[in-house]
C-alpha cells in the first residue's frame, strides 16, 4: 500500500470536473426520484460525508428545499474487522427515520463493494428504507460482490494496482481525484483502504 | 489497549477515545434493533466472584448489543464453591478459547494477577477489571466521566469539559474502588477531586493522592460542580467507622435540607447500589439533577466501547495473514 510509483501520479478529475460530475448527479438523483420527496443522502464517512452535503447543497438548489442530509458509519458492520488493529469508528447522524424513506448512500470511490454492502446492513439496522440507492463519485471497478452504483460522477478503469485518491478541500485542502501507479494491490474501502 | 485492569493505566487521549466511541455506542439504545455485529464470534465470560446487579447485567448487555456471546459464571454454583482456586477458574474458562474475561473479585489486584497467569500461558485472553476488592472499578469510573462530560456540555457545549471543574466525592472513601478509580480518571481530564469523609473513612495515605479532603461537606457542597456519593459498604466494615447510621446521615448523607447548598442544577451521581436514607435521601436521589440513571444507561455503552476497543481487531503486531487469534492460541489453551 506503500504509493512507491510516485512519478506515476496524475490527476483525472480536477476542481471544476468534480464540480460539474457533482452537479449532474444532483439532477439525476432528483429525477429518478421525481423529486426530493423523502429523500436522504447518507454520506459513508470521511469523503462520503463531504459528498453528500455537497450533493445535498446542489439539490437545495434545484428543488428549493433542504434534503435531510447525514452520515452513516460502517465500520462496526466490515468484513475485515478482525483482519487488523482495532479501526477507529466514526461519526453517524441519521436526520430522520429511515423507515419508507428513499435513503441514497454517498460514497466517494466504489471498488469491491464491500463497504456498500456493509452500509446495506447498518441501514437494515436502522429500519426500513423505502428504497436504497447508491451514488459515487468515481467507480474504479473490481467489484468483489454484487452491486452496482445508481448514479456515478466518473467510470474510471483501472488496474488493481493503481490507487484512486479523492482530496476534498474540507478535508484535504484541494479538490480533485487522482490515480496513481503502485507496487502493491490497493484495498478498497470507504477512503481507499480496507475490504 | 490489551487489558483493562485500572484506571490509573489510562491516559487523558484513552479516555477521550473510550468516552467519544461510548457517544456512538449509545445511539444503539435508541434503535430498534439493538445490536452491531462487531464481535460476532467472539466469546465473553463474566467471571463474577462478588454479588452485583448493574455491572454484570450492563457488561451482558454491551457484550450481546456487540452481537458476542456472553456468559455468566458467579462463585456460588461454580467450581468455586467446591475450593477451585483463581488460578485455576482463570485458565480453565480461558482454556474454551474466551475471548475475553470480566472479573470481580474481592481481592485487591485479582483482575491483574489474572492477566499475568494468562500471559504466562501465552494466552489472547483480555482482562477487564469489573471491580477488585478496594482497588478499583475502572468501568464504574469511565461511565461516571461518561456521564458528568455529556451533562457539562448539554450546558456548556464548547466548554472545556473537566479542566477546572470540582469534583466532590463523598462517603466511605476507604473501602471504595470506585473513589479510587474516580480519582485517577477525573484528576487525568483535569477536574479538582474533594474528597469528603469522616476520618475513620478516609483512607490511609490519602495525601499522597492528587485530591484535596474534607471533613466537612457542608462546606463543600456550595462550592462544587458535581457531587458524586458513595455507598457505605457495610460488608466491608467490621465496626466502629461511625456510631450509629443516624449520625453518619445527619455529618455525611445528602439529606434534603443538604440539597440547597448545591449549586443550581449541579447534578448528584451515585454509583449504587443506593443506600436510601443512609448515604442519600430519597429526594436527592430523585431530584431533577440527579444523574443516577443516566449513569446505569451510561454503563452499557461505556462498556460497549470497551469491549469494542479490546476485542474489535486483531492485535497490534504481526498484520492480518500471520495471524488469527483463535486458532493460533487454541493449543496452547488446551494443554493448560
Amino acid at each position: 500500500m506503500t504509493g512507491s510509483g510516485e512519478g506515476g501520479s496524475r490527476v483525472v478529475l480536477d476542481e471544476d470536473q468534480i464540480a460539474r460530475a457533482l452537479a449532474r448527479m444532483a439532477h439525476q438523483i432528483l429525477e429518478a426520484n421525481r423529486g426530493a420527496q423523502g429523500l436522504m443522502l447518507l454520506g459513508i464517512p470521511t469523503r462520503g460525508v463531504v459528498l453528500a452535503r455537497r450533493l445535498a447543497a446542489a439539490m437545495a438548489e434545484v428543488e428549493g428545499m433542504d434534503i435531510p442530509t447525514g452520515s452513516l458509519d460502517v465500520t462496526m458492520y466490515r468484513d475485515d474487522l478482525r483482519r487488523q488493529p482495532t479501526r477507529a469508528v466514526g461519526h453517524s447522524t441519521i436526520p430522520m427515520s429511515v423507515d419508507d424513506a428513499v435513503v441514497v448512500l454517498v460514497d466517494d470511490v466504489l471498488y469491491s463493494g464491500r463497504t456498500v454492502r456493509a452500509a446495506l446492513d447498518a441501514l437494515g439496522d436502522l429500519g426500513r428504507p423505502r428504497a436504497v440507492r447508491l451514488a459515487v463519485l468515481v467507480d474504479r471497478g473490481h467489484r468483489q460482490l454484487p452491486i452496482r452504483a445508481d448514479h456515478v460522477g466518473k467510470n474510471l478503469p483501472t488496474a488493481a494496482n493503481e490507487r484512486v485518491s479523492v482530496a476534498f478541500a474540507e478535508t484535504d485542502g484541494v479538490n480533485e481525484v487522482t490515480i496513481t501507479r503502485g507496487r502493491g494491490t490497493q484495498e478498497a474501502g470507504s477512503s481507499d483502504r480496507v475490504a | 489497549m490489551r487489558h483493562l485492569l485500572s484506571a490509573a493505566d489510562l491516559t487523558g487521549a484513552d479516555v477521550a477515545a473510550v468516552l467519544d466511541l461510548a457517544e456512538e455506542m449509545a445511539a444503539v439504545q435508541g434503535r430498534p434493533v439493538k445490536k452491531l455485529p462487531a464481535l460476532r464470534g467472539r466469546t465473553v465470560v463474566n467471571l463474577f466472584f462478588e454479588d452485583s446487579t448493574r455491572t454484570r447485567s450492563s457488561f451482558e448487555i454491551a457484550g450481546k448489543w456487540l452481537s458476542a456471546d456472553v456468559i455468566n459464571i458467579s462463585a456460588k454454583g461454580s467450581s468455586v464453591s467446591k475450593g477451585e482456586s483463581l488460578r485455576d477458574t482463570v485458565l480453565t474458562v480461558a482454556a474454551m478459547g474466551v475471548d475475553a474475561l470480566i472479573i470481580r473479585h474481592s481481592a485487591s489486584g485479582a483482575p491483574e494477577q489474572a492477566a499475568r497467569w494468562l500471559a504466562a500461558q501465552g494466552s489472547e485472553t483480555r482482562v477487564v477489571n469489573a471491580g477488585d476488592g478496594t482497588h478499583e472499578h475502572p468501568t464504574q469510573a469511565l461511565l461516571d466521566a461518561y456521564t458528568l462530560r455529556r451533562h457539562f456540555r448539554r450546558f456548556a457545549p464548547a466548554g472545556d469539559d473537566f479542566a477546572g471543574r470540582r469534583i466532590a466525592i463523598v462517603g466511605d472513601v476507604t473501602h471504595s474502588r470506585v473513589a479510587r478509580s474516580n480519582v485517577a480518571l477525573l484528576t487525568s481530564l483535569g477536574a479538582k477531586v474533594v474528597l469528603v469523609a469522616p476520618p475513620t473513612l478516609m483512607p490511609a495515605g490519602v495525601g499522597s493522592w492528587p485530591v484535596a479532603t474534607s471533613d466537612d461537606l457542608d462546606a463543600v457542597l456550595p462550592e462544587v460542580d458535581a457531587v458524586m456519593m458513595l455507598r457505605v459498604q457495610r460488608e466491608r466494615m467490621s465496626g466502629g467507622y461511625f456510631p450509629t447510621p443516624r449520625e453518619y446521615t445527619i455529618e455525611y448523607g445528602l439529606t434534603r435540607p443538604r440539597l440547597g447548598l448545591l449549586r443550581p442544577g449541579a447534578p448528584i451521581c451515585h454509583p449504587g447500589p443506593m443506600n436510601r436514607g443512609l448515604e442519600i435521601s430519597a429526594d436527592a436521589a430523585d431530584a431533577a439533577n440527579s444523574l443516577i440513571l443516566d449513569q446505569v444507561a451510561a454503563g452499557v455503552a461505556v462498556r460497549m466501547s470497551v469491549l469494542y476497543l479490546l476485542l474489535g481487531g486483531v492485535d497490534e503486531g504481526p498484520p492480518a495473514a500471520t495471524r488469527t487469534r483463535t486458532v493460533a492460541s487454541v493449543p496452547e489453551r488446551a494443554g493448560v
